[in-house]
């Protein structure tokens, strides 16, 4: 009897086939690589002509920091911004999702974008996938209405507040919060509140760290203060400069500027089908 | 009736893709999201709870407490857990916080088009039996329990209460959330039918209050709403003006006011 192959054809949907793989790996203590997280300190504020955002700006992959100065404060509309915790890949993915959606809602309505519009796109799409789409955002913005601020959880809960923090440094910002905010404040007392938070997280808090990123959204506009405060600067340089081993040693330099293999016709005939 | 039968199959099961295949996944990261000194941003975001509801004569008066957790860390002290379903009919949450919210979004939907149908106010009934449908046709993937109550011309003040596995049963008065285990002998002993609409709201408040002081969960402000023949109102008792029951103290000035006063005092040893 001949062993028969039978051909199955490739079916779609995830491949197991290196899972027991990888099982064997981590029982010998081989761990697989950790996500990049935004360890992240985020705040946001509701001050007397809108909102003011703020955020760390520190990644983190597990225990190293893989980027010292990302940008967290992300750009949903020209009136609504929008802050990420959690794992960097969600918090990117689902702010640009959501930004697109409003930008084609903004086309089809010919009105400026509202930030319950946002807000109720975003958490649908969080409850959709119970909480595995791990991006924990403090939503903010200035429209018809009025201004608006809104924390997201990454399972699809949303609160309104006048004031909101939300990260691992969300504690060390809240208890700032909860002892200098008063309703009505101006813009100069908004934005230091925010930057004092921020740096309580900075400080206080491993997974956060770096520079202070501030985002005031009024009526008339916004304010994007990208590294507003930078209380981290790098305290050592070599004055010597660094020199760096050369490693590939360059033989042969020659250039052929590319005029001289192509033709170039000044104004040919139109392309015709 | 032909529309509340289309609502009944549209409420049969929440248009939401990925549910069903994750009803699994669902029941493993609640076992894992447990109670952490730390905040685990990713815990699932549940109200501890007390929420009430109680009908007077005339109407009826929902109450609730106000805070929210995340595992040990209270994510919000002022939330509001009465949210409104029609002019007429309101919800009191309890339970997961993303799925009570969804539910009652859709239910409120479901509700804005009836209305539209049928022409006139929805009744607390068919909101009710609106909300019990997705609750219990999707009992494995939620976990929310929740007290309808309103008014409405035919009933008058009504009070439904939906567990966690979907039943529906009117009530006279009902007490849901982590908090109302401490309300049963309470609600049993100062229950009475036909009060009035001032005793209703006393006796609202003294038992969210009770709860409070009893249950961790619980906490922040009392939120009232009081629905009748006249319309709605809200109500706001903030934490630190309630009564104190046995063993509390009277809340202290900070240490830091004397520090601020103009001519601190040395501290009386």
């Amino acid at each position: 009897m001949s062993k028969s192959v039978v051909e199955v054809p490739p079916k779609g949907g995830f491949s197991f086939d290196l899972c027991k793989r990888n099982e064997m790996l981590a029982n010998k203590g081989v761990n697989p690589p950790s996500f990049r997280k935004t360890g992240t300190t985020i705040v946001g504020l509701i001050f007397q002509d809108g909102v003011i955002l703020g955020a760390d700006t520190r990644a983190t992959e597990g225990p190293i920091v893989c980027d010292k100065n990302c940008e967290k404060i992300h750009y949903m509309a020209p009136n609504i911004y929008c802050c990420g915790a959690g794992t960097a890949a969600d918090t990117e993915a689902v702010t640009d999702m959501v930004s697109s959606q409003l930008q084609l809602h903004r086309y089809h309505t010919g009105r400026e974008s509202r930030v319950v519009t946002a807000l109720t796109l975003l958490k649908r799409h969080l409850f959709n996938y119970q909480g595995y789409v791990s991006a924990a955002l403090v939503l903010g913005g200035v429209d018809v209405t009025g201004p608006h601020l809104h924390t997201i959880y990454p399972h699809g809960s949303t609160d309104t507040l006048p004031f909101a923090t939300m990260g691992s440094g969300s504690l060390a910002a809240m208890a700032v919060f909860e002892s200098k905010y008063k309703e009505g404040l101006t813009r100069n007392e908004g934005i230091e509140l925010v930057t004092e938070a921020i740096c309580s997280g900075i400080f206080n808090d491993l997974g956060s760290g770096s520079n202070v990123d501030v985002c005031v959204i009024t009526k008339g506009g916004k304010e994007y203060l990208r590294n507003h405060l930078q209380p981290n600067p790098r305290t050592y340089t070599s004055s010597k400069g660094y020199s760096f081993p050369k490693k590939t040693e360059v033989l042969l330099t020659k250039i052929i500027p590319l005029k001289e293999k192509v033709e170039i016709i000044e104004g040919g005939d139109a392309m015709e089908e | 009736m032909k529309t509340e039968r289309k609502l009944e199959k549209q409420a049969r099961t929440v248009r939401s893709g990925y549910l069903y295949i994750l009803s699994l996944a669902l029941s493993a990261s609640r076992d894992t999201a447990k109670m952490d000194l730390n905040m685990d941003s990713n815990a699932p975001h549940s109200m501890g709870t007390t929420i009430i509801g109680v009908t007077y004569n005339g109407g009826v008066v929902l109450g609730a407490d106000s805070r929210t957790s995340t595992g040990m860390y209270v994510a919000n002290r002022a939330s509001d857990k009465i949210t409104q379903l029609t002019d007429n009919v309101y919800v009191c949450r309890s339970g997961s916080a993303a799925d009570s919210q969804v539910v009652s979004d859709y239910v409120r939907y479901f509700l804005h088009q009836h209305t539209i149908q049928l022409g006139q106010p929805a009744t607390v009934k068919v909101a009710a039996n609106l909300i019990r449908l997705l609750s219990y046709n999707n009992k494995n993937m939620l976990e929310t329990g929740l007290i309808v109550g309103g008014w409405d011309k035919y009933e008058g003040g009504k009070i439904f209460g939906i567990p966690l596995g979907g039943t529906l049963i009117e009530q006279p008065f009902a007490i849901g959330g982590s908090g109302s285990s401490y309300l049963y002998g309470f609600f049993d002993q100062a229950w009475k039918e036909g009060m009035t609409k001032d005793e209703a709201e006393q006796l609202v408040v003294k038992a969210v209050s009770l709860a409070i002081a009893r249950d961790g969960a619980s906490g922040g402000v009392v939120r009232t709403v009081v629905i009748n023949s006249e319309g709605v109102t809200r109500n706001f008792y903030p934490g630190d003006k309630l009564q104190l029951w046995h063993e509390e103290l009277e809340p202290q000035n900070s240490l830091l006011d004397i520090l601020n006063s103009p001519t601190p005092e040395p501290m009386n040893i």
